[in-house]
């Protein structure tokens, strides 16, 4: 569905934009992407330390590491803000070079469903190490 | 049609590479190449979760030489893109849209993003390398 913003016919704007949906969501996605690229500032930097002291780490002491409350807290939400992220980036991606329409449909929702099973199965697997 | 000795738009083919427009691909390329990246991510965590054995096949991939290559591009890819995303953080608060100091801003992001890997790759070799 494509509106044709510059046809000359005698609709009034307001006939022309009904049917192609809400106009009060239009930045929702930009802001997003800038809230979440707030948090991982902290988070990315965070992210470095605790992966150099994961690199010399045995597996008993890896565990221990997530284990701990406060470093299990930040990695589910590092976890979940990189995956919202990396959705709404790779998003706009796939709205500027994929112009098949099923291909687009197809790679969205993939990407979608790719980012939620990822969150997903992330945070389940730190729970599993803090419960375990 | 009459002819037009007047200029076209410029095309990708003859536009003047800048630092600009390449930082711009980059950070582009960067993200989705850190989307990909989070495959690594997860299967950590779940083959933490999972036993020793799992996780020691991981870390035997990241200590490979091909995952050796892939987190070498992928830390530089954290760093730029983070960096990068930092200056798109202050063009969204209206700060830094003049070109000199876009360009200064720019150096500033390529210069810190290589400063902050080799940093890190320091820290790793420093204490014996990966795995």
């Amino acid at each position: 569905m494509t509106a044709d913003l510059h046809n000359t016919d005698l609709q009034t704007p307001l006939k022309r934009v009904r049917g192609l949906g809400s106009a009060k969501s239009g930045t929702h996605h930009f802001i997003v992407q800038r809230v979440t690229a707030v948090a991982l500032i902290p988070l990315v930097l965070w992210i470095i330390y605790l992966a150099l002291a994961l690199v010399h780490a045995d597996y008993a002491h890896a565990r221990a590491l997530v284990h701990q409350p406060l470093n299990a807290l930040l990695l589910i939400a590092f976890v979940i803000a990189v995956f919202w992220h990396a959705q709404l980036g790779v998003q706009v991606v796939i709205e500027d070079y994929v112009h098949t329409r099923w291909l687009e449909v197809t790679s969205q929702l993939a990407v979608k469903f790719f980012c939620v099973i990822g969150a997903l199965a992330s945070t389940l697997a730190i729970v599993r190490v803090v419960l375990g | 049609m009459p002819q037009s000795s007047r200029p076209l738009s410029p095309h990708l083919q003859i536009y003047k590479w800048q630092l600009t427009m390449t930082l711009s691909i980059l950070h582009r390329a960067t993200g989705v190449a850190l989307a990909v990246g989070t495959i690594l991510v997860v299967a950590l965590l779940l083959a933490l979760a999972a036993g020793p054995d799992a996780y020691a096949s991981v870390r035997g991939f990241c200590g490979s030489p091909f995952g050796l290559f892939l987190l070498l591009g992928w830390s530089w890819s954290l760093c730029f893109h983070l960096f990068n995303g930092i200056r798109h953080l202050l063009w969204d608060a209206g700060w830094g849209f003049e070109i000199p100091r876009a360009y200064a801003t720019g150096w500033s992001v390529v210069v810190l993003s290589f400063v902050l890997t080799a940093l890190i790759w320091a820290c790793v070799f420093a204490r014996g390398g990966i795995a």
